[in-house]
């Protein structure tokens, strides 16, 4: 069970009351893009064990879109953030490093 | 023009460890947009008759009152026959801004939980901590009851008030039925 925090609304809540909406972070190849470039954003997906960056949405709650990063292995949640960014704040990757060193190379 | 129709009638469950009841047809206006904005935030107290409450309270007043929903979100609540007329309001007044009025009373139920062992009925549905120093009076929750999207708030203690669909208004007061059902008091807070 995760424990998340919404970022948008303040409530700590747990994972039921939100839904997951797979990997944060894809570009979006769009008119004009290679098949390749548009295989990889239609279909080709990280599946790491460890640290993983997603979309969430609170659901049943204030109905907004976030992400988190979390660890796909412990469940641990290192913090949700904005949805309207292209990548994750320094200062979560931070804490990520301090907690999983060396965690760039497998991801 | 027809009467309005609640949902389940009125519908109340007087058997259990605590009173469950629908509350019949209550005005509500959903009113999206820039909450910092100060002309929907003088619209919206107009309309509700309350201040524009902090993120995730409710402030009533009789019939009227005004919710947080969300950061762009607001749910004003009056009385059923008054809510064209503010929302005709509303609309005049946030013509010029982008901001977003509707009349959703007839789209929702509303039902009260009373008693003391309500925060036990409520508890055993929703993910929500509900021990008497976390909840209190004031404060509004969109959460999940059992399977459905609701909202509630303690008007008073060991009084809830929550609002869901329209769609699911049958099964959210079975929902409450069972979990009130004679005998089935837990006794945790």
């Amino acid at each position: 069970m995760l424990i998340v925090s919404c970022p948008c609304c303040g409530i700590t809540a747990e994972e039921t009351e939100f839904h997951a909406h797979g990997e944060a972070h894809i570009t979006r190849h769009t008119v004009g893009s290679t098949d390749d470039q548009m295989e990889t954003y239609l279909f080709m997906r990280k599946n790491p064990k460890g640290v993983h960056f997603e979309r969430w949405r609170h659901q049943n709650g204030c109905g907004k879109w976030f992400h988190m990063a979390r660890d796909t292995m412990t469940l641990e949640v290192f913090g949700t953030y904005s949805a309207q960014t292209y990548e994750p704040p320094e200062k979560l990757l931070a804490e990520i490093d301090a907690k999983r060193p060396g965690w760039r190379d497998t991801a | 023009m027809s009467d309005p129709v609640s949902a389940l009638k009125n519908a109340a469950y007087n058997a259990g460890i605590a009173e469950i009841s629908e509350l019949g047809a209550v005005g509500m206006i959903t009113l999206r947009g820039d909450l910092s904005a100060k002309v929907l935030q003088k619209a919206a107290v107009a309309a509700a008759g309350v201040n524009v409450p902090d993120q995730r309270q409710i402030l009533t007043e009789g019939q009227g009152g005004m919710a947080w929903m969300s950061p762009d979100e607001l749910l004003i609540m009056c009385a059923y026959e008054d809510a064209n007329a503010k929302l005709a309001d509303l609309q005049e007044k946030l013509a010029k801004t982008h901001a977003l009025a509707v009349n959703v009373s007839d789209a929702r139920a509303v039902f009260e939980v009373r008693g003391p062992d309500a925060r036990e009925v409520m508890a055993k549905l929703a993910p929500v901590d509900l021990a008497p120093d976390q909840f209190t009076t004031g404060m509004f929750r969109r959460s999940r009851l059992a399977q459905v999207p609701t909202a509630f708030w303690m008007p008073q203690e060991d009084t809830f008030r929550l609002i869901c669909f329209r769609s699911v208004a049958q099964y959210v007061f079975d929902v409450l039925c069972a979990a009130a059902q004679p005998g089935s008091e837990v006794e945790y807070f």
